[in-house]
């Protein structure tokens, strides 16, 4: 056991293996989620990331390998693991046909909550997730936005120790997904521990404190976000001349001037941009003090870090993986 | 040891988390098993009422199918004029037909269920899985009581003789129930296994209507040429048909209520366990 660790990894999961027929959809898995943290798992459709959480809920079983949640084997232990559990996403979802409270009481009964218990606890989680004005309404009268609240009332009424999150919120527009992206946020901020996947960076980013990148079954990358980023490298200057004919002998000088590290000045007549990777801020100053002195004039200048979604393209080296541009091509392939 | 309580896997947070009533194993007692049919039947029940439509089949077909086969079937039967006496002949044996057709919604039911996310859910909590199907067929035996109800207030009216007594009547709406309960357990089973609720209705009314037909339900088997009738002996909806006949009209019951007894109980040990288990791997 790991007795002299202070603090065990509330979700533990090692060499986990599923096969689909001939289709490895986990493909020796490892991966910890500490306790009171947030684990991204990022990954592209068809990664493996929803058969990671089946199998963590028990709603499969691993061809091999092994997992921990909360101390309990997914295998062995599968009942008393329900009970530190939480699911909420693309499939565990909540019975349309029953209103938001009806829903919740269901729930709180099947948890061995008392009638009375059960109902306030519904009544809380209703108020709490915003949903008292449609705590009577069936469920499939919901907005997206409400089924999500909904969802994860549902998941926390068991004061779960370990949240799974199955794509939280895929389908749902920017603003609803910003309040869904709250709630988990603030539950986190009570000590639960989660575990994400998503296919959007952005969410990952925003939610989570390390990352597990997985593709086709298994780990491709893992790690702090920040570090995952730097590991694809630093950031990228943007530089907009206020002259735009001037952009080649830009990209030209800074070749010239060979500055340390300073390579693949890119100059995009389309945008009239001039693109310049760099590592640190000594090649920034450097950058910027070249061109004065040559004596170009410039309109604007940025930086921008590198996205998740670059940060996953570097790492997975497949471009095809669910970006728009393949579907781009496919489109004029067929006109 | 205080250690090991430090490392007690469970964080509880501020309030007191689950009852002491639920034991630290993780098994399930009675009374919990209980509890969760209770609120899931409970779940099937508010489904019914949000969706008062799913009732037109318990609440029209006993209507409707008395009338027909009645008006259809009774002079041919019984001769012009003595359309009571093909009643009371009819109305106990169709109590199996119904019990079969009701039995057999359960198949698509469970079907449509798994079509949502929400057997998910249940399939994540730590709640018996037998229990999400066990009070679906409680749910599904309360409409089955309702349309056998019709279907005996439908018979009185046009003429339905009971000869024997109030708890006769009682004893074959029971054993009917009790039949049409463990049917429910093989459509289950189907609609566990077949893709589609669709397809569960297309197969189940594949068996539905020979077993209907080729049994004691409508007519007398002694009519029937001689393969028809070995398979109408056979078919435990002819069994059920005749020890409720017997049960309104008085006479010997007690082997067609014994093979009831057996063909349920048979039927029941056999798929009530592939069902569970199917449903448990059901990914």
């Amino acid at each position: 056991m790991t007795r002299h660790d202070k603090n065990p990894p509330a979700v533990q999961v090692r060499g986990l293996v599923k096969h689909y027929g001939t289709t490895k959809a986990l493909d020796g898995v490892d991966l910890d989620v500490r306790e009171g943290t947030v684990l991204g798992v990022l990954g592209p459709n068809g990664a493996g990331k929803t058969t990671l959480v089946r199998c963590l809920s028990t709603l499969i079983r691993p061809d091999a390998g092994t997992a921990t949640v909360a101390g309990y084997d997914v295998v062995r232990q599968p009942r008393q693991l329900r009970r530190t559990i939480g699911l909420t996403g693309q499939y565990a979802s909540v019975d349309e046909k029953l209103s938001g409270r009806e829903n919740l009481y269901m729930i709180g009964r099947l948890l061995d909550l008392p009638r009375k218990d059960a109902r306030t606890r519904a009544d809380d989680l209703l108020e709490r997730f915003s949903l008292t004005d449609a705590a009577r309404k069936p469920a499939a009268q919901y907005s997206g936005g409400m089924r999500r609240r909904l969802d994860l009332a549902a998941s926390m009424i068991g004061r779960p120790a370990v949240l799974y999150l199955d794509e939280p919120t895929t389908g749902l527009d920017p603003r609803t997904r910003n309040e869904v992206w709250a709630e988990v946020q603030r539950m986190v901020g009570e000590g639960v521990t989660v575990l994400l996947t998503t296919q959007y960076m952005e969410e990952a980013e925003q939610l989570a404190s390390e990352l597990t990148v997985i593709d086709r079954g298994k780990v491709v990358a893992e790690g702090k976000v920040d570090e995952l980023k730097a590991k694809v490298g630093g950031r990228t200057l943007r530089i907009r001349p206020a002259d735009s004919s001037q952009l080649h002998a830009m990209a030209a000088t800074l070749a010239a001037a060979a500055l340390n590290g300073v390579a693949g000045a890119q100059a995009v007549a389309d945008e009239g941009l001039l693109y310049v990777p760099i590592l640190s801020d000594e090649q920034l100053t450097s950058v910027i003090g070249v061109l004065g002195a040559r004596g170009f004039a410039v309109a604007d200048i940025g930086t921008h870090l590198p996205s998740l979604d670059e940060v996953f393209l570097a790492i997975t080296g497949e471009k095809s993986s669910g970006n728009d541009t393949s579907d781009d091509e496919k489109t004029e392939v067929a006109a | 040891m205080s250690t090991a309580t430090l490392t007690k896997p469970v964080p509880d947070r501020q309030q007191p988390p689950r009852p002491a009533a639920v034991a630290d194993e993780g098994r399930i007692g009675l009374r919990g098993n209980l509890r969760h049919i209770g609120a899931l039947a409970r779940r099937n029940m508010l489904q019914i009422k949000q969706d008062p439509e799913s009732l037109i089949d318990v609440l029209l077909m006993p209507i409707i199918f008395t009338l027909l086969f009645t008006f259809v079937f009774g002079g041919a039967m019984a001769g012009k004029g003595n359309l009571d006496q093909y009643v009371s002949y009819l109305v106990p044996g169709l109590m199996a037909m119904m019990g079969m057709s009701v039995s057999m919604s359960v198949g698509s039911g469970i079907n449509e269920d798994f079509q949502k996310g929400v057997m998910d859910r249940f399939r994540t909590m730590p709640i018996a899985r037998s229990s999400v199907l066990i009070a679906k067929i409680v749910v599904e035996v309360g409409r089955m009581l309702l349309a056998f109800s019709i279907l005996l207030a439908v018979g009185l009216i046009l003429g339905l003789t009971v000869a024997t007594s109030v708890l006769h009547v009682l004893a074959a709406v029971g054993l009917s129930l009790l039949f049409g309960a463990s049917l429910m357990w093989i459509f289950i089973l189907i609609g566990l296994t077949v893709k589609t609720a669709q397809a569960v209705q297309g197969i189940a009314m594949l068996v539905l209507m020979p077993l209907q037909f080729g049994s004691s339900i409508f007519a007398n088997p002694e009519t029937m040429p001689g393969w028809l009738k070995s398979f109408t002996d056979y078919n435990p909806l002819s069994n059920l048909a005749d020890a409720a006949r017997g049960l309104f009209q008085g006479g010997p019951v007690a082997h067609d209520v014994w093979m009831v007894l057996a063909w349920s109980a048979v039927i029941t040990l056999v798929t009530a366990p592939l069902a569970i288990a199917r449903f448990r791997k059901k990914t």
